[in-house]
């Protein structure tokens, strides 16, 4: 398999100065996903964004793994939220 | 350049001790944080300037100074001068925040009494994927009608962007690697463009469906004909039924707006009829509107 796309879990723990465990609980809970290649765990380039938000929340901002759930699951909401108002603002530019 | 009160920002008193700097910094943080606040531009603001207050006050030295110079900073630049101070950023983890979105600049005041620098303001030893830049690119309808390719200058690089056909407004898309530069060898942050999308003056836009109103005489509207009316994609002769009323409706099937990154593929035209009634009637057309009138 081919790893252009991802990004070892190893280099990324090494440079952000965090525990693989970390990684592994968050794999556990479900907020993020995890590649193995050759028994080596990666993550894809598009979840990074995603993973070093959750590294913020957990050790710039200290909430714990449950609170980065739901905050991940409002976010989520807001942000669904956020489209379904562009598409309203949109349907009401037709009336103005 | 006013003097800014950073411990009124903070929300503490001038004998605050370093833990409860910690604890107000960590309590506005976690409800200004930009993550948390998304499409924020205030909590943005308002993070900032909790970063910059936290940025001084938690580091001693810059504490100290602040004390002693903050309401005269106008002479920061002596006491800059006369100790020589060197900045060293603090590099403990937590010391403050260094997420994707927190790139906006220091304060006039902090740069005249610190001179910010962007090199020193991480506060984690290593950052693996350089910042996302956010851009905004306004259009007309026309210019998003057509697929058409963009050159950007985004801080001093000229970005060349294809912009598909069928964009809508307040979509975002991305640009990948073209945000800030990556940090021990990762990968560039990304560029994120929102596309605003001015009204048209006679046609409006639902999704991939086009909206118009078009007057239609009287005469017309009775007996039927030919009309030929203005669409984003050319002239079109509609042919109008004998009887049309009002406000009636007709569908120009693919005359709409493109499908977003699907060839050849649009939407629909629908297209109402406004009936206008003749005005400055002539005494012959009064004469013959009666004559029908009693038929």
């Amino acid at each position: 398999m081919q790893t252009e796309n991802l990004i070892s879990i190893d280099e990324f723990c090494t440079n952000h100065n965090i525990e693989i465990s970390f990684i592994s609980s968050l794999h556990d809970k479900g907020l993020i996903e995890i590649t193995l290649v050759n028994k080596t765990m990666f993550i894809n380039k598009d979840n990074l964004k995603q993973l070093e938000i959750i590294v913020h929340f957990y050790y710039e901002l200290d909430i714990n793994l449950e609170g980065i759930e739901t905050i991940n699951h409002l976010l989520q909401r807001i942000n669904a939220m956020h489209d379904e108002i562009t598409m309203l603002r949109n349907k009401l530019s037709l009336y103005e | 350049m006013d003097f800014v009160d950073y411990y009124k920002i903070l929300g503490i008193e001038k004998t605050a001790t370093a833990k409860d700097i910690k604890a107000a910094y960590r309590k506005l943080a976690r409800k200004y944080h930009p993550d948390l606040n998304p499409n924020n531009k205030d909590a943005t603001k308002s993070f900032q300037q909790i970063n910059e207050a936290n940025e001084v006050l938690s580091d001693p030295e810059k504490r100290k100074k602040y004390d002693e110079y903050g309401k005269d900073w106008q002479h920061a630049d002596q006491f800059e001068n006369a100790k020589q101070y060197q900045e060293q950023s603090s590099n403990q983890r937590g010391a403050r925040y260094t997420g994707a979105q927190s790139e906006g600049d220091f304060s006039d005041f902090f740069e005249s009494m610190f001179g910010g620098s962007a090199g020193n303001r991480r506060g984690r030893q290593a950052k693996y994927r350089g910042e996302d830049y956010n851009a905004e690119l306004h259009l007309n309808l026309i210019d998003a009608f057509k697929t058409q390719k963009q050159t950007l200058n985004v801080n001093g690089h000229n970005i060349r962007i294809t912009i598909p056909a069928g964009i809508e407004n307040g979509q975002t898309i991305k640009v990948t690697g073209h945000g800030g530069e990556g940090v021990n060898g990762g990968p560039n942050g990304d560029l994120y463009i929102k596309f605003t999308i001015a009204n048209h003056p006679k046609i409006k836009r639902l999704g991939n469906n086009l909206y118009t109103t078009v007057d239609l005489d009287l005469y017309t509207a009775v007996l039927g004909g030919e009309l030929i009316i203005d669409t984003l994609s050319g002239k079109v002769k509609l042919k109008v039924k004998p009887e049309t009323q009002n406000g009636s409706k007709i569908k120009l099937k693919g005359k709409g707006f493109p499908v977003y990154k699907q060839d050849d593929a649009f939407g629909d035209l629908y297209v109402t009829y406004n009936v206008v009634i003749p005005t400055n009637l002539t005494d012959k057309q009064k004469e013959l509107f009666t004559e029908i009138s009693k038929l």
